[in-house]
């Protein structure tokens, strides 16, 4: 890292105590020097891209208000559950999900929250398809969407391997020449318990959590696309004005 | 449950009822949500006096 100048060594004390120490030193408050390094670079660039009032914002256009753009929050209201219940089910095994009626009952609350998932993640794709959702450069966000649905696929089939029952066997006997037919049942083999829990469990979770958190940022941060026909005009930032 | 599900063929398709049934659902849960005015947005558009901006 390059020294600094001899104005910004000026100006910016060491250390702040030293700063309140010396009385005739300027307050920290009164840098104006751009600070360089990476970690000024990435803060600069999100408080720049997405501002707190961008990523909870307290009003929406009002094309917003329609019931399709629903569908997208009810996905997310979805997989939390299926988070949760997985969970639990992680925590208590299988033996407990297939013999006691506590254990059975998240049992389904996990199938049937992961179909609401898939549902409506297949309505909210509908809408965002028909409304071209990946207009006015909300391409990577349609792009992460689309990997969020490939994913989430793998993650549910995973999951129909993992139930423990004679379904999931059945799936897997068959499933085995599909897998082996494109080369990948080497590095995925489906009749292997362990490999798929661990990732149905752990991998593909995180995996699809961290990409629907990408996918609402990228939202958040160039906001809801608007109707089709709806004159396009870019929205100012927070501190800019509209022209 | 344990009875194997009715199917419907039709040439090259062939679909299950229950798969049938969700689809059609679905469909139906769609263009009701495109026709269908969210509870309570049109008042306060109109208490507003706006209705093409935030």
């Amino acid at each position: 890292m390059s020294e600094p100048s001899p104005s910004m060594a000026a100006e910016v004390p060491r250390d702040p105590r030293e700063a309140s120490a010396d009385t005739s030193a300027p307050a920290i408050h009164t840098v104006t020097a751009r600070e360089t390094g990476w970690t000024a670079a990435i803060r600069d660039r999100l408080e720049h891209r997405l501002p707190l009032r961008e990523l909870l914002p307290t009003r929406q256009p009002s094309y917003v208000g329609s019931w399709v753009y629903v569908f997208g929050v009810v996905t997310i209201a979805a997989l939390v559950w299926v988070v949760l219940s997985g969970t639990v089910l992680a925590l208590m095994g299988s033996a407990w999900w297939h013999i006691s009626s506590l254990g059975r009952f998240f049992n389904s609350l996990h199938f049937w929250s992961v179909q609401m998932f898939f549902i409506f993640m297949v309505l909210h794709l509908w809408g965002m398809y028909w409304g071209a959702g990946w207009r006015d450069g909300r391409a990577k966000t349609w792009m992460v969407g689309v990997v969020i649905f490939l994913v989430s696929i793998v993650t549910a089939f995973t999951g129909y391997l993992v139930q423990q029952n004679f379904d999931s066997q059945w799936i897997a006997v068959n499933a085995k020449d599909a897998i082996n037919s494109t080369g990948l049942g080497g590095f995925f083999n489906v009749l292997n318990f362990g490999q798929m829990y661990g990732l149905h469990v752990m991998l593909f979770p995180i995996g699809v959590t961290l990409l629907v958190v990408l996918h609402i940022v990228q939202v958040r941060g160039r906001g809801v696309v608007r109707p089709i026909g709806d004159p396009y005009r870019p929205e100012p930032r927070s501190g800019e004005t509209e022209a | 449950m344990d009875a194997p599900a009715t199917y419907f063929h039709w040439g090259f398709i062939l679909i299950s009822l229950p798969n049938l049934v969700l689809i059609l659902v679905m469909i139906l849960l769609f263009v009701a949500a495109l026709l269908l005015p969210l509870p309570g947005h049109r008042d306060r558009a109109a208490s507003r006096g706006e209705g093409d901006d935030e």
